[in-house]
């Protein structure tokens, strides 16, 4: 994660009204959602800065309406934005013209959809060689391809089944299939899983797991749902009325929320389970004997902080220490004081 | 204090609601005044009747401008050009159709072709009874020997569908694409759409030849509208998620339309197909007033002469080729593909084009050896005409018939319809005029109420104005009558799930009929007469009438009814006070269907024989007076225009206000 940023957004707007740039312009520092509500517009995206490293996986979270499908549509440009720049591996995508754009589609990003937007008239593997198709590939080679996808995503057999013949699950499959056929860098999913019932959920929750593993894409992933998130994030932005609360670990959006809308957020989360020993390391400690690994949770290490009697707790990851924990900050987090 | 201010609030709020009411009621009373002065006789003639010389000389103005445009402009020149692209299309469908002697001079195709094809088609769309509908349709046809007169209407059809489907399309797209465009086409289309369709026809004679050409063009161009306002629905309907998908599959603009929007607007874009058919249909039978050959001519010519067996056959043939066209293209409307088992071989793939060929080279091969197969002549036909008009004429015969139908005609015609037309005759032009002002005032608002205004005073300047308050009578009078046998039927029909379903069925069949057919029972049993013109606009209106009362009654929500029942109401209770209520705005606007069906066939029924609009605007076809023609077809359109304005606004007041959804 060294190297520049995939996408860099800054100081990001995007208003919805009559004429939003003009209003932008002339609108005075520091105004609220609601003020500009007020004024007749609303705001989408609100001065939100954000950079998402290659490889990360960044999950955007927030209550419906807070603007995070608005943030990643800005991010691909299906939304013009009103102020700011967003730039994608260094280019600004704002000053991209049309055919630029739609080369950036075709070979960079790939999206998968809440409600899948399959189109009802073409087969499974129509729909997922349809960005091949558009890119102008021959028959031969998009088959080639969408058949590799289809059977990624465990859709073997029902290549020729239309979408309205599949269940809700499979029909995200064909979505997500459809999103890899071109081979993206960058992974846009918009609430990828919140259509479809829990226990399918969880399962291609699991499967997404999977691909990741295999693929390493940069992701950047909404949902509404806290515990989806802490499954999948490296980092997590917290987004309300348009604007970004706090974008950071799991760990340290639940031990140090930013704000008071934060703080409520993650009031009924089960905090052992999200913390890890990497986020409990506190400069100026040092412990003695047996190391925890960086990644246990707390709920991990439950039985050790119980029977230990150390002060503090050294950290190791891949065996070499970084650092060292205290054990009553850990045990507050056990029992919930924290 | 907090009291007054209130109380004030009050008053302001009940001064606002008030005020059109109040202003609608002192309208009336000055048009009642009016009205009271001509009885007595004060009026001055001058506020009776716009006088002659104050008409201003609309007619020959538009003549002008129609001649500056035809001959300086040259587009006479320009359309009798395109006429020669059309020409031969319709040349080649001819010759196919009916063996026109024209290029590609290989028709005519044997009948047993073309009904086995169409039989092949329905089975593809909706299985064996569709096939059956289809293939029956035509061994009908072909059976009572009207098949060359059934292909000539079909040749013009063929082509005037798809060309209403192309123009439509396109023009859809553009509304959608630009709002600017749309705007521009609102009013033209709502104009074009209750235009008689006499003005439809003399344009087109004059700028394309008298024959099929100027009917297939007057029929494309009557088929548009609706293909354009599905289209653009259908457009804005796609989901906007599946556009996304298509944009990050890195689609260009061009590749959008063509492999998202438009696939996935399907639905609503068949259903214009199915529209632009029926219409098709409906308009290419009645272009047999410009003399164009086919079903209509014949039906024309066989009810000029009053035979009426060969005209109920005929009518049959009309109907039966609706209902089968209307079938498939709603079958093909909900049609969804279906996948094939891996391994199918490629002709199960494709067994329907394969049948399809297959029957339609069998048939050609038979026609070469077996005559009847080829084509049946007019001794060899099953037509019973003969004896159906003997069977029509015993019938009415039967003396309960005969007076019932002369107890009608006598008492209905002279005590009522003779004396209200009178009495609306008798109304002073100001006074009518205020009159529909006041109604749509209070039923709609002030815009609606000026609009109105306006739209009659133009009527009463064009210097038709006795013509179209007689017009306007037949419309009244036909739909009163309408809603006293429509609303009770609905009423009774939307009591039972089982009757609604049947008597919706019964009312979808019965507007896919081309309306000429509607005549045939009215002369049938009461001769050429004012009844037998009210009673075919009455037949035509009640369908809507009876359809949307049917479905207003079975929209309501069942929590309603329930908590009608349970708060002990009859079932007379819960009509009138709950249901009723409810399907109001829905019922408005099967009203105001009933209405624009009614000045339509008005229009239709001047064939009989009637002193209105319609009567003078058959005569302009006769020759060239494409002046008079349009002044009189703004007419109709003027006042159908105002019920549909008035009618459609106070519906929707009153969805919203009842919170019901559109």
């Amino acid at each position: 994660m060294t190297d520049a940023p995939v996408i860099a957004a800054r100081n990001v707007w995007k208003l919805f009204g009559p004429n939003p740039v003009s209003y932008l312009k002339s609108m005075p520092e520091g105004r609220d959602y609601e003020a500009i509500r007020q004024d007749g517009y609303i705001a989408g995206v609100k001065d939100v800065s954000i950079e998402v490293a290659r490889g990360e996986m960044l999950v955007i979270m927030g209550l419906s309406g807070s603007g995070k499908s608005t943030l990643v549509r800005c991010f691909s440009r299906l939304h013009d934005i009103t102020g700011g720049t967003i730039e994608v591996d260094g280019q600004d995508i704002g000053k991209m013209r049309e055919r630029e754009l739609i080369d950036l589609r075709r070979n960079k990003m790939g999206m998968v959809f809440q409600s899948f937007g399959l189109l009802p008239h073409r087969t499974v593997l129509e729909n997922v060689a349809f960005p091949l198709e558009m890119r102008g590939q021959d028959k031969h080679t998009r088959r080639e391809r969408a058949l590799e996808v289809v059977r990624l995503v465990g859709l073997e057999g029902r290549e020729d089944y239309f979408p309205r013949e599949l269940s809700g699950g499979q029909q995200q499959r064909v979505g997500i299939a459809r999103s890899l056929a071109i081979e993206p860098d960058i992974w846009f999913l918009d609430e990828p899983f919140s259509a479809l019932d829990p226990l399918i959920r969880r399962e291609m929750q699991d499967e997404f797991l999977r691909l990741q593993a295999l693929l390493g894409k940069t992701i950047v992933f909404i949902t509404h749902d806290f515990d989806e998130a802490l499954r999948l994030a490296d980092r997590i932005a917290i987004m309300k009325d348009g604007a970004v609360e706090q974008c950071d670990t799991p760990d340290r959006i639940v031990l140090n929320p930013a704000t008071e809308y934060v703080r409520k957020f993650t009031e009924d989360i089960d905090k052992a389970r999200v913390v890890h020993a990497s986020g409990l390391i506190r400069a100026g400690l040092s412990g003695d004997g047996e190391p925890v690994d960086a990644s246990a949770s707390v709920q991990d290490m439950a039985r050790l902080l119980v029977s230990d009697r150390r002060s503090a707790i050294p950290v190791a990851r891949d065996g070499a220490v970084i650092g060292a924990l205290s054990r009553d900050e850990a045990l507050d987090i056990l029992v919930g004081a924290a | 204090m907090a009291n007054a201010v209130m109380s004030d609030g009050m008053n302001a709020r009940a001064l606002h609601t008030m005020a059109p009411g109040r202003l609608a009621l002192v309208l009336v009373v000055v048009a009642v005044l009016l009205t009271a002065l001509q009885y007595t006789g004060l009026l001055p003639a001058a506020l009776h009747r716009i006088p002659e010389s104050l008409i201003p000389p609309i007619a020959p103005m538009l003549d002008t401008v129609f001649n500056f445009i035809k001959d300086d402009l040259g587009l006479l020149a320009f359309t009798r050009w395109l006429t020669e692209g059309l020409e031969w299309l319709l040349n080649v469908t001819a010759n196919l159709l009916f063996g026109k002697r024209r290029w590609p001079n290989i028709g005519p195709i044997p009948w047993t072709a073309i009904a086995g094809v169409a039989a092949v088609i329905g089975y593809y769309l909706g299985g064996w009874r569709m096939a059956l509908l289809a293939g029956g349709t035509f061994v009908w046809t072909a059976l009572v020997g009207q098949w060359k007169i059934a292909m000539e209407t079909m040749s013009v059809l063929v082509v005037a569908a798809p060309l209403a489907f192309i123009f439509g399309l396109g023009l859809g797209i553009l509304a959608w694409k630009s709002p600017a465009f749309n705007r521009a086409i609102k009013p033209v289309l709502s104009v074009l759409q209750t235009l008689p369709f006499f003005t439809y026809l003399l344009p087109a004679v004059i700028f394309f030849k008298v024959g099929p050409t100027a009917g297939a063009v007057a029929t494309v161009i009557y088929a548009i509208p609706p293909m354009i306002l599905m289209t653009t629905l259908g457009l804005q309907k796609v989901s906007p998620e599946v556009v996304e998908a298509g944009k990050m599959s890195g689609c260009s603009k061009f590749q959008l339309l063509r492999n998202v929007y438009i696939p996935a607007a399907r639905t609503e874009i068949l259903v214009g197909v199915n529209q632009v058919i029926m219409l098709c249909l409906a308009m290419v039978v009645l272009t047999a007033f410009i003399g164009m050959p086919g079903l209509g001519a014949k039906l024309l010519a066989m009810m000029g002469s009053f035979k009426l067996g060969r005209s109920f056959e005929i009518g049959i043939t009309i109907v039966l080729l609706a209902i089968t066209l209307d079938r498939m293209s709603k079958a093909w409307v909900v049609k969804q593909p279906e996948h094939f088992e891996r391994g199918t071989p490629w002709w199960k793939r494709h067994i329907i084009l394969l049948s399809a060929i297959g029957v339609f080279i069998f048939f050609c091969i038979v026609a070469q050896f077996i005559d009847v197969a080829n084509s049946i002549g007019r001794r060899q036909s099953l037509s019973i005409g003969k004896e159906i008009d003997v069977a029509i004429k015993g019938f009415l015969a039967i003396d309960a018939v005969k007076s019932t139908t002369y107890f009608l005609r006598a008492f209905v015609n002279v005590e009522i319809l003779i004396p209200f037309r009178n009495f609306l005759l008798s109304i002073p032009t100001p006074a009518f005029i205020l009159f529909i002002a006041a109604f749509a005032l209070a039923l709609a608002g002030r815009k609606q109420a000026v609009l109105a205004a306006l739209f009659f005073s133009f009527v009463a300047l064009s210097g038709w104005w006795d013509r179209s308050v007689i017009t306007l009578y037949s419309v009244i009078s036909a739909v009163v009558l309408a809603m006293m046998f429509g609303l009770p039927l609905g009423i009774l029909a939307a009591r039972s799930e089982t009757w609604s379903r049947r008597v919706l069925l019964a009312c979808d069949t019965a507007q896919t009929f081309p309306s000429f057919v509607y005549l045939i029972p009215a002369i049938m049993l009461f001769g050429i007469t004012d009844i037998a013109v009210i009673f075919s606009i009455l037949i035509f209106a009640m369908v809507p009438l009876t359809r949307y009362t049917i479905e207003g009654l079975r929209s309501v929500p069942p929590e309603m009814t329930e908590a009608a029942d349970m708060a002990g109401a009859t079932r007379w209770q819960k009509l009138v006070n709950v249901q009723l209520p409810l399907a109001l705005p829905t019922m408005a606007v099967g009203f105001n269907q009933a209405i624009m069906f009614a000045f339509f066939m008005v229009i239709i029924a001047a064939f009989i024989g009637t002193q209105d609009l319609g009567q003078e605007l058959q005569r302009t076809l006769a020759g060239t007076d494409l002046g008079k023609n349009f002044v009189l077809g703004i007419c109709v359109s003027l006042m159908a225009l105002t019920f549909d304005l008035v009618i459609m606004k106070w519906a929707n007041d009153r969805k919203g206000k009842l919170g019901l959804a559109d």
